[in-house]
């Protein structure tokens, strides 16, 4: 069954006509081109502000001193006696210990942004290997790579990363490099499951594809038609994952910082998790300001990153089951 | 179990390109059940001819087509292509033997990357074999052969063609590697009524200009009888009869070709039709196929014999065998072969 | 050899035969999609008399699926526009909201679809799907709804049917669930019976039954049916009028014998010359259409076939042909219909200059058909 990428004017059609591929062909390629033509479409004025906001997150993680809240480090304790609160200068008031927080949020977005793009970055890359290599080989592979997919499943993101902290990043003088590392690499090893079997699924669609069987008759290694027939085609449904990966990314450190094994919440080292971590003792105190920023901060930046994740998943027609 | 014999095949080794004999495709199931798709046919095909197989879902058609590529290997029997025995190749001697040998799908739309610009499609066979010198030349005229503008078509992508200029682009892909024998399975049955005929007319028009061999494979008869030189009708994975296509409509020997060919409906009132035997009962399952003759459920003329012994291919007349114990046509009792095996 | 006929099909006591069963008038669909808008049917007219079957032959694009879905009301509602007349026994069915459609769906007019897997629930059983419609129309209570079930699977010819009630549709044969679908479909009985592509997905042997099967109920409850399909042989044995499609629209119309012996209009002779026929000779060549199937968002000024017809001429290019009854029940829209003498003409100044007036180059003569 001719299975081209569909969108909601052609199911309107399709709908219509009974949804017969076989004797539609004339009539579907016709609607379809009519579509691709259409899908070109602006992506709106939601669209436009996630992208803007992202890109703002970005210029804050790669030079986060261009923002005149104050220097990182810097205490100021003169507000803190005065119990100086939210003001222009300091949208987001201080911390405790005297610091702006504005600036604190700022600088987190470095940690931030690393994190959740290192994370995924690892998951796609490994889970993508495995899920293409167990989609288009299937067999014996394939079972071996499931069930390997299924134990890591089962393995909560929180559990993993408080060993991993454990082994390789406790103790008092553990840099922050490391820390950093030891929490992009346990959300990463969680990832791996899931984008992977995201990736299984789609490469077994499109390798029952006749042109990937054509590809197979004309005498083309196994390599080659992964790289040029197959992943071509899976990318899309791997791409929207990755923006969606990401926000859950983002959204676990923050859970690994207030369990503790997240960034320490150094001076230096601000993250939005461990500010919030930090923020949520003083906030039964009276000062709920502390939370605000840094949550605020995540809930953008997971919104935009869901938001262009379906913009993403409805243009290429991703209909596999998201997280 | 006896195959369906080999009377049919042709002796003169010189004019086959293909020979297939005892090929059997049998695939698990669940449940430890076997699919029977194939079991134990032979046929040839001679050079720069069109053999057309034909017959309903379930008969094995389709399997045999990819048997033919080693898509997935048979699970026993012997394909002969050129001399060579294609199932004792290794994958890399395999590998090789793809250039000679290619294939057209059912569904033209999905035979194409959606995301290759079609100078890219009909030049793939060429890239993968290194024979990219001229690339431009012999895409353009495999193109224009198929009927379509070269430089027109070239950048675009699949989506600006219909279902039959997929298919045409589909046919110039299978050419540009100047192969010996294309084996086609179902290549009109998605397309509309009247781009079957474009489709059919090429096939036929670019066997002539490039010397080219073809396996037809189709559900249709009308079809097949249309575009083959020789005609053979399976069942259930079995070959019934082999005759030249008119000789077949005219005379068919085997009950079930003319159960066939009574139930396809012509397009003319007026036009005599024949009676039509009404096949009673249903396909049997192909994972518990009847003993002996394979058809003998359903046929009208069944005896006991047919149930006890596997019928074999024999000759009824010019270039015509059917595998029956009581064909149509009158010509006596079958001979019990020596060597037949009882169950 | 048997020749295949129509049985006349004498009227019932009880039926109302002062009217046509369906009256479908100018009846034009339309989608509204991003890319312009899709005039799926454009202009289609037609009656049905209670007892017969109608032929709607038709290719992709033709607007056949489409315009047997806007006559039973089962369009998705957005982006659709309809206009027209569709009068089932004198009552208007344009404009109805889907409530009030419901209660015709089933109880007086029901279609038969082309894929019995998809038309079938997967995960209910088959008794449950049968009795469903019986129990919502005619409020019948459980045991009588099984009883009616058993005697409906038996009516189209389904063995054991005790057993097939409890059973899933993968656990059965396409021409069996077919059968199904049927039997659903005639449930409670409808008076109207469209059948769009019911055979394509299944066997050619197995097509044959279904077809005998949907002649013979037909015949007992004096059902009208509407036979969608592409195959001009289907229609032709079992159809008592034919009513060809092309591009939205109904281009010619009329009885079955004379629509084949006698037909006007290019489209169908060219459809019917490049179809490969059975008792013609191995390698026939097969005179091919060219070109495409028009485009329904701008179709082309004057007659829909002209760019792909070897009969056209500069008329067909600017002005579109209105469907015209020279014999008493034979409609067609062309100019230039193929057998009278201005089609002749027409065609043979074609083949001379080598082209037809919309530039295409004249393929094989056609035949000539007295």
């Amino acid at each position: 069954m001719p299975d081209s990428q569909r969108h909601d004017e052609t199911d309107v059609i399709l709908a219509a006509t009974g949804g017969m591929p076989a004797l539609d062909t004339e009539m579907d390629v016709d609607a379809e081109t009519e579509i691709e033509m259409a899908a070109t479409k602006k992506l709106g004025i939601m669209g436009w502000l996630a992208i803007g906001w992202l890109a703002l997150i970005l210029v804050m993680a790669i030079i986060p001193g261009i923002f005149p809240f104050g220097e990182l480090g810097e205490r100021d304790i003169e507000a803190l006696r005065n119990d100086e609160g939210v003001s222009i200068a300091h949208p987001f008031g201080f911390d405790s210990r005297g610091s702006d927080l504005a600036t604190r949020v700022i600088y987190g977005c470095r940690a931030s942004v690393i994190v959740s793009v290192g994370s995924i970055l690892f998951g796609l890359v490994i889970g993508g290997i495995l899920g293409l290599m167990s989609g288009y080989f299937r067999g014996r592979l394939d079972s071996v790579i499931v069930n390997v997919f299924n134990v890591m499943l089962a393995i909560p993101a929180l559990v993993l990363a408080l060993t991993l902290a454990t082994v390789f990043a406790s103790g008092d003088n553990v840099s922050y490099t490391r820390r950093l590392v030891v929490v992009t690499l346990a959300i990463g090893i969680v990832s791996v499951p899931i984008l992977g079997r995201i990736t299984r699924a789609s490469t077994l669609t499109w390798s029952e594809r006749e042109f990937v069987i054509a590809a197979k008759a004309m005498g083309a290694r196994s390599h080659r038609i992964i790289i040029r027939e197959v992943l071509p085609n899976v990318l899309p449904a791997m791409f929207s994952i990755t923006l969606l990966g990401m926000a859950i990314a983002i959204i676990t450190e923050g859970g690994l910082a207030v369990i503790g094994v997240g960034i320490p919440a150094e001076l230096n080292t601000p993250s939005w998790g461990n500010l919030i971590a930090t923020g949520r003792s003083q906030m039964l105190l009276g000062a709920p300001n502390q939370i605000v920023g840094p949550a605020l901060f995540i809930f953008f930046t997971v919104l935009s990153l869901n938001y262009l994740g379906d913009v993403v998943r409805a243009r290429f027609d991703v209909r596999e089951s998201v997280l | 179990m006896a195959g369906s014999g080999k009377a049919h095949l042709s002796d003169n080794a010189d004019e086959v390109l293909l020979r297939v004999e005892n090929l059997t495709m049998h695939f698990p199931a669940s449940g430890g059940k076997v699919v029977h798709a194939v079991t134990d046919i032979s046929f040839d095909v001679r050079k720069g001819e069109t053999l057309g197989l034909v017959g309903e879902s379930g008969c094995g058609k389709s399997t045999t087509g990819k048997a033919i590529l080693q898509m997935p290997p048979p699970t026993s029997g012997s394909v002969v292509f050129d001399g060579t025995d294609l199932t004792t190749l290794k994958k890399s001697q395999l590998r090789e033997q793809r250039t000679q040998l290619q294939m057209i799908f059912q569904d033209p739309i999905s035979s194409i990357n959606p995301r290759k610009r079609i100078i890219d499609v009909v030049a793939d066979p060429l890239r993968v074999w290194n024979r990219t010198e001229n690339e431009e030349t012999v895409v353009a005229d495999a193109l224009e052969a198929v009927g379509l503008e070269p430089e027109l078509s070239k950048p675009k992508k699949r989506h600006e063609f219909s279902g039959g200029q997929c298919q045409r682009i589909c046919i110039a892909r299978a050419l540009v590697l100047n192969p010996k024998l294309i084996i086609c399975d179902e290549p009109v049955s998605a397309l509309d009524v009247s781009v079957q005929a474009q489709i059919l007319n090429i096939l036929e028009d670019l066997k002539q200009q490039f010397g080219l061999t073809l396996v037809f494979i189709a559900h249709d008869l009308a079809v097949v009888k249309n575009v083959s030189d020789r005609v053979a009708v399976m069942y259930l994975g079995k070959m019934c009869e082999v005759a030249d296509p008119d000789d077949l409509y005219h005379h068919p020997a085997h009950p079930y070709t003319n159960a066939l060919l009574s139930a396809i409906p012509i397009p003319d009132p007026a036009a005599e039709q024949r009676e039509n035997l009404g096949l009673s009962g249903e396909l049997p399952s192909p994972m518990n196929p009847p003993s002996g003759c394979r058809f003998r459920t359903r046929c009208p003329r069944a005896e006991d014999r047919c149930a006890a012994e596997e019928p074999q291919m024999r000759e009824i007349g010019d270039q015509h065998f059917v595998a029956c114990h009581f064909p149509l046509v009158d010509m006596g009792p079958a001979e019990t072969p020596v060597d037949v095996a009882v169950d | 050899m048997a020749k295949r006929t129509i049985r006349r099909i004498e009227a019932a006591p009880d039926a109302d035969t002062s009217q046509p069963l369906l009256a479908v008038e100018d009846v034009r669909t339309s989608f509204n999609t991003a890319a312009g808008r899709v005039k799926a049917v454009d202009g289609v007219s037609f009656t049905l008399e209670r007892g017969k079957t109608l032929g709607i032959v038709g290719e992709s694009g033709s607007g056949k699926s489409v315009l047997s879905r806007s006559l039973l009301g089962l369009l998705p509602g957005r982006n659709v526009e309809k206009t027209g007349s569709v009068k089932l026994e004198g009552k208007e069915l344009i404009g109805l909201s889907e409530e009030a459609l419901r209660e015709h769906w089933g109880i007086d007019m029901a279609m038969v679809f082309q894929d019995p897997m998809t038309s079938l629930n997967p995960v209910t059983k088959i008794g449950k799907q049968i009795t469903e419609s019986l129990r919502f129309h005619l409020h019948m209570p459980k045991d009588e709804a099984k009883e009616t079930a058993l005697a409906l699977l038996q009516s189209v010819g389904i063995p054991s049917p005790a057993q097939r009630l409890k059973e899933y549709p993968h656990q059965l044969s396409g021409g069996m669930r077919q059968r199904i679908v049927i039997a659903i479909a005639l449930a409670c009985g409808p008076k109207l019976l469209f059948a769009d592509e019911p055979t394509t997905a299944l066997d050619v042997t197995v097509q044959a039954q279904i077809l005998d099967l949907l002649q013979n109920l037909q015949e007992e409850r004096f059902m009208s049916v509407v036979l969608v399909t592409h195959d001009l042989g289907v229609v032709a044995g079992r159809a008592h009028d034919i009513a060809v499609m092309y591009g939205g629209r109904l281009v010619e119309k009329a009885p079955t014998k004379q629509l084949f012996a006698e037909m006007k209009h290019p489209y169908t002779e060219a459809l019917l010359e490049s179809i490969p026929k059975l008792n013609h000779a191995s390698h026939t060549r097969l005179a091919v259409i060219p070109g495409r199937p028009p485009n329904l968002i701008h179709p082309p000024a004057g007659c829909n076939f002209a760019p792909r017809c070897n009969y056209a001429q500069d008329r067909c290019l600017v002005e579109e042909p209105a469907l015209t009854a020279d014999t008493p029940g034979h409609e067609f829209a062309c100019f230039f219909p193929v057998g009278s003498d201005e089609g002749r003409q027409a065609l043979a100044a074609n083949v001379a200059a080598g082209k037809s007036a919309a530039g295409t180059p004249v393929s094989l003569p056609a035949r000539a058909h007295t």
